[in-house]
């Protein structure tokens, strides 16, 4: 099967020829230190801060507010846990959602193993905050709230304008986790009252292996790592000069093309979720109609298990993933299904589809054949289609 | 991360289906953890399995590993089918990531159950075979839990 089709656009992208061709002579000649004195050094120095100011101006940032990190993890990793640490004379109570990346989540848990509070706050059954139950959760010794842009899993937009205006009127500083949002949906920190920001390049046709917190002016936050003067002494260690100049190119190509690039993923989501719909009974769309990415898709099929749709996708050459407890390592289905209201059984069935601009009609209709056929032989050999048919005679 | 056997018993699964008026029935696990497995004994006078189907609801290495187990049952008595352990199923798909041990041991958990049910329907007893745990329902689940 020579087929491929590659729908995991949320878990990674392709890293683009223009960005490559952008990296490489830092892979090869230009590989002095910025650090250093010299020329061949130090133009590297202004290569990266080229890049630095390129994606302060993204966000509407100062460009000494840009840390380069190793990605969206570390970055939320450097929020949350340097946040805590300085400002815990203040105050020890975090609030975030149930439906976070690890990256956050599991910070967390890290933090309340440290004797910080945290409040999980809840999201309706589209996988949007609840903002009453969020103002709910502040009190006087909240230091920090962080709510993700958008979602990975469902693609859920938050109100990321309300949630902001609601940490400052209770002077609370605010962090986003952007990773899934950054160049695909406008981003202005002022205008959002973000305070922290956490992008990743790889997820925008850039390197893996670099990212950046935003980190208003003005706020205490330690340094992360130690052992130079790089970024501003907060993030030692010799600058990753090819991962910056291709983040740099990635986000200057995406966002030039930002409406367009939603524009025509928009259409072709619109154009997927009907055809699921219409062609693949028991289906049913997780997360919000309009407030979502325009390249995400995330389907529960009733009666099946995630893993074993997947596996039969990649057999013809369709990568995608699955909210299914097997593709997390546990027992339990993903955290985001269950946080909007799905049992188990139907969270353990869901299909996520990740769009890219290349995406075409034509994979998509082979997708969605693949995906019928490879429904109706897992539900022949499901249990609870069985049991579902014996309830309901009718529906066979 | 499967075996070349383990991708062959799900890809092609053996015994898939139902029997009309089964000697016995067993449905394990639940769709909390993701597996469920249900297992249709054909058991004639001799207390041989003639015909044995499966439905399962799960991963690969569900899928795999039920179809496994009824490919070892299939002729047996209900005595030697007994005898086919979880080490049995991994050893003859050639191994199992760890993650997925559990799936071999509902195998072996599902086969019992319709032993269980054959034995009870026909009043025999069937030496060392256990009231199997029908663990699919909820209150359970959350001491199961790891």
């Amino acid at each position: 099967m020579d087929r491929f089709v590659y729908l995991d656009n949320a878990a990674t992208t392709k890293t683009i020829p223009e960005v490559v061709d952008a990296m490489l002579p830092f892979f090869g000649e230009r590989y002095g230190n910025p650090s250093s004195v010299y020329g061949f050094g130090s133009d590297n120095k202004v290569e990266v801060e080229n890049q630095r100011a390129l994606l302060a101006k993204s966000i509407g940032a100062k460009t000494n507010e840009i840390y380069f990190t190793a990605g969206g993890t570390e970055s939320d990793n450097w929020a949350l846990i340097e946040t805590a640490e300085a400002y815990k004379d203040k105050g020890n109570h975090i609030i975030t959602s149930k439906i976070e990346h690890h990256g956050i989540l599991h910070t967390c848990a890290y933090l309340e193993k440290c004797g910080f509070e945290v409040t999980y706050v809840d999201v309706d059954e589209n996988g949007i905050v609840l903002l009453d139950a969020l103002k709910a959760a502040i009190r006087p010794t909240t230091i920090l709230i962080t709510i993700m842009f958008a979602n990975n899993e469902i693609g859920t937009l938050q109100p990321i304008k309300e949630i902001g205006k609601i940490a400052h009127a209770h002077k609370v500083l605010f962090h986003t986790d952007a990773v899934q949002a950054y160049t695909k949906e406008p981003i202005h920190v002022d205008e959002m009252h973000i305070d922290m920001l956490s992008a990743s390049g790889h997820k925008i046709n850039g390197p893996k292996g670099i990212g950046f917190l935003y980190i208003r002016t003005g706020i205490k936050i330690r340094s992360f790592i130690h052992g130079g003067a790089q970024e501003r002494k907060r993030r030692a260690g010799t600058e990753n000069v090819p991962g910056i100049v291709g983040f740099g190119k990635a986000a200057e190509i995406r966002l030039a093309k930002m409406a367009e690039t939603q524009k025509k993923e928009r259409e072709l989501q619109c154009y997927l979720i009907g055809q699921i719909e219409q062609k693949i009974p028991y289906a049913r769309l997780n997360g919000d109609k309009e407030k979502r990415l325009a390249n995400n898709v995330n389907i529960s099929f009733r009666f099946i298990e995630g893993e074993s749709l997947l596996i039969m996708l990649d057999m013809k050459g369709i990568c995608a993933s699955s909210g299914s407890a097997c593709t997390s390592g546990s027992l339990d289905p993903s955290h985001v299904l269950l946080a909007i209201g799905l049992p188990h059984e139907i969270a353990h069935g869901s299909l996520r589809l990740t769009l890219s601009e290349e995406t075409t009609k034509e994979e998509l209709d082979y997708t969605v054949d693949t995906i019928k056929e490879i429904v109706q032989k897992l539900r022949k050999m499901s249990p609870l289609y069985e049991d579902f048919i014996r309830r309901n005679p009718q529906a066979s | 991360m499967y075996t070349e056997k383990v991708m062959d018993h799900f890809e092609n699964p053996r015994n898939v289906g139902e029997i009309a008026d089964a000697s016995g029935v067993g449905t394990v696990g639940n769709a909390k953890c993701g597996d469920i497995m249900r297992i249709y004994l054909d058991v004639d006078d001799n207390q041989i399995i003639r015909d044995v189907k499966f439905k399962t609801f799960g991963c690969g290495a569900a899928v795999a590993t039920s179809s496994m187990a009824t490919e070892l049952v299939k002729g047996k008595s209900v005595q030697e089918a007994l005898l086919v352990s979880n080490k049995a199923v991994m050893e003859a798909l050639d191994g199992l990531p760890p993650v997925k041990v559990h799936c071999s041991l509902l195998a072996e958990e599902a086969i019992h159950a319709a032993l269980w049910d054959y034995a009870e329907k026909h009043d025999i007893k069937i030496e060392g075979l256990l009231k199997p745990k029908l663990d699919i329902h909820e209150e359970e689940e959350e001491e199961n839990e790891y």
